[in-house]
């Protein structure tokens, strides 16, 4: 630019304007992301939520698995117990708090460690291309083969219940998506001119990958990533309502939707507390990925 | 079209090949003996070697595989542990429930999901689309198995209008078109429909919004088509896409059956594998989840199929 005005006739008064610095992504990223005001709602409800997990000793009036027989299943309002007893009589308002400790974990852990390995082997299997791509990517597509429910309840049902079995089996669930966008978008950014270039001034492969693809895929597969939470939320969940994931006596808000069903005709919205923890949780994730995926600009 | 055909089938057979291989691997992922569930925990050491041997479980595994497959080609899928029933004849029963909760759901939530998502690409930023939008949401973020049990809760608990388990009146499992059928049968489809509700509003509020922003609509406008007339042509563009939806949608409800089954006690797959699972039942669990995975497969390529014979632009890309 500067090179080209400079040979248009100079207007004095424009000269004197000192260089600003355009703006560059991230801010442009955040000035759009502070306009969408339901994105940022939900971003205050899963701060919220999270520091309620981190807190929750502090945060919750009683001892989650302290519980009476003689006090069970008192309604929503009840002196002492606000959102009422379960069905073994333990203070529903601490174990809805510590739930979130459970809950949380086991629905971001998945995303988590399926965003490392699925970009691993995207990139890879990106960057490779040719047979090493076929083989991997066609592995990949027999476990997107499955239902997701279905895989994630037939691998934690062989392996056996257990938070550790549970969280093995959502990570493979979630392992084929990210792979299939982080391919994807690495095939794309491969057949750029300035990869090419790279290449052509002997830059090598590791070098390429770290400085021209890495920076240009990882924002793509972070915000598909951000948005399987709500959905891993509610498998994760839906393990442990089904008995294979958290055990008793933990508070998680699926297993406590589980135990607390015998309850319903008793008392129907201590009973069904819990689900609306997951509800709240998943649909904040959602509007808050959705959010994220229009300030980013991304299309996957 | 015959070509693409040949391609998608050959395609299609390393996925069969290697869905059979992942179900087949479930019984050796898990850990302890297979045949823990049959046997007393005193059984002599000699018992258990003559059990292995009847089971064939003392063969190696790529000879299992190979049985297992030839079996399961001939429709035999093995002998359930817990029940000593043939394991094809328990799944099909269960399937025949599944599929026709899952079929009923794919198509109400098929019919308000079209709606929703028309009216919303339609009339876009509207009050009406800042609803539809709203409705979506809900419809991918509830988790359904709550759902269920809160319907329950209003409809069967406080208001006493439904049934609030079951797929017939004392606890049949063969289901009849007759009004007590049907009757059982409306909660747990109108939960189980709220999923693809949600996502084929959204999927069709998106491709309804990009096909009216395509440069044939201002055109067939200048031609003095009526708005009518225009909306015929966003149907006939959405199409495709929206049946290729309709098909996964149903695919995903057959397989994901398993939370609302459990929440409904509805006999059909997802009842089977809980089973399978607690009775730690692993040829019942091996064939429920490879028919049902099979029968994912297949639809993906049937819609693949179909909705490359009704719009060719797919097969050129």
């Amino acid at each position: 630019m500067t090179f080209v005005t400079s040979f248009l006739p100079q207007d004095p008064a424009k000269t004197a304007v000192p260089i600003e610095k355009s703006p560059g992504y991230w801010s442009g990223v955040f000035q759009r992301f502070r306009k969408d005001k339901l994105a940022i709602a939900a971003g205050v409800i899963v701060l919220l939520l999270i520091l309620m997990a981190i807190l929750a000793p502090l945060v919750a009036p009683m001892d989650p698995y302290a519980g009476r027989t003689i006090r069970r299943l008192r309604p929503i309002g009840t002196t002492g117990f606000p959102l009422g007893t379960d069905e073994l009589g333990r203070d529903m308002l601490s174990r809805l708090i510590y739930g979130a400790r459970f809950s949380l974990m086991m629905g971001v852990t998945p995303v988590i460690m399926a965003f490392g390995i699925g970009s691993l082997i995207g990139i890879v299997a990106g960057y490779v291309g040719g047979a090493t791509n076929t083989v991997m990517m066609r592995t990949i597509d027999v476990f997107y083969a499955f239902p997701s429910v279905l895989l994630a309840v037939a691998l934690s049902g062989a392996l056996g219940a257990g938070i550790q079995n549970a969280l093995v089996s959502l990570t493979v669930v979630f392992i084929p998506p990210i792979a299939r966008v982080a391919e994807a978008v690495t095939t794309q950014v491969r057949n750029r001119d300035y990869v090419e270039a790279a290449r052509a001034s002997g830059a090598n492969a590791l070098t390429i990958i770290r400085v021209h693809v890495l920076g240009n895929v990882l924002g793509p597969i972070f915000v598909y990533a951000t948005g399987l939470i709500s959905v891993s939320m509610i498998l994760a969940s839906g393990l442990s309502f089904l008995g294979l994931g958290v055990r008793p006596p933990e508070p998680e808000w699926g297993l406590m939707l589980n135990t607390l069903r015998t309850a319903i005709y008793t008392q129907p919205y201590v009973a069904a507390l819990p689900g609306a923890m997951i509800f709240i949780t998943s649909i904040s994730f959602n509007v808050l990925a959705d959010g994220l995926r229009n300030a980013m600009d991304v299309k996957v | 079209m015959l070509v693409y055909l040949g391609k998608r089938l050959v395609y299609t057979i390393p996925i069969v090949i290697g869905v059979s291989i992942v179900c087949f691997m479930l019984v050796h992922i898990a850990p302890g003996d297979p045949l823990v569930s049959v046997l007393p925990p005193d059984a002599s050491e000699q018992l258990k070697i003559q059990m292995m041997a009847a089971y064939g479980f003392d063969r190696p595994y790529y000879e299992q595989f190979f049985k297992w497959c030839l079996r399961a080609i001939q429709g035999d899928l093995g002998t359930s542990i817990a029940t000593g029933r043939s394991v094809t004849g328990e799944v099909l029963n269960a399937v025949r429930n599944t599929l026709l909760l899952a079929v009923v759901a794919t198509f109400i939530g098929f019919f308000f999901g079209l709606l929703f998502g028309f009216v919303a690409g339609y009339f876009r930023n509207s009050a009406i689309d800042k609803i539809a939008s709203i409705l979506s949401v809900i419809g991918v973020s509830v988790p359904h198995y709550w759902l269920g049990m809160v319907l329950v809760i209003v409809f069967a608990a406080q208001l006493n209008w439904l049934p609030p388990t079951g797929a017939g009146p004392g606890g049949s499992s063969e289901w009849r078109p007759d009004w007590a059928h049907i009757r059982h049968l409306i909660l747990p489809a109108v939960t189980m429909s709220v999923i693809p509700m949600g996502i084929v509003a959204r999927t069709i509020r998106a491709l309804v919004a990009d096909i009216l922003s395509q440069d044939f609509v201002p055109a067939l406008r200048a031609k003095g088509l009526s708005e009518l007339g225009i909306f015929g042509h966003v149907v006939k563009n959405a199409a495709p896409t929206a049946l290729a939806v309709m098909g996964l949608q149903l695919g995903y409800l057959l397989g994901g059956s398993i939370l609302i089954e459990t929440v409904f006690s509805w006999p059909g797959t997802g009842f089977l594998l809980n089973a399978a699972i607690f009775q730690r039942d692993l040829p019942l669990l091996q064939g429920t989840i490879l028919v049902l995975a099979l029968f994912f497969v297949m639809l993906n390529l049937i819609v693949d199929v179909v909705q490359t014979a009704i719009d060719p632009r797919i097969q050129r890309s």
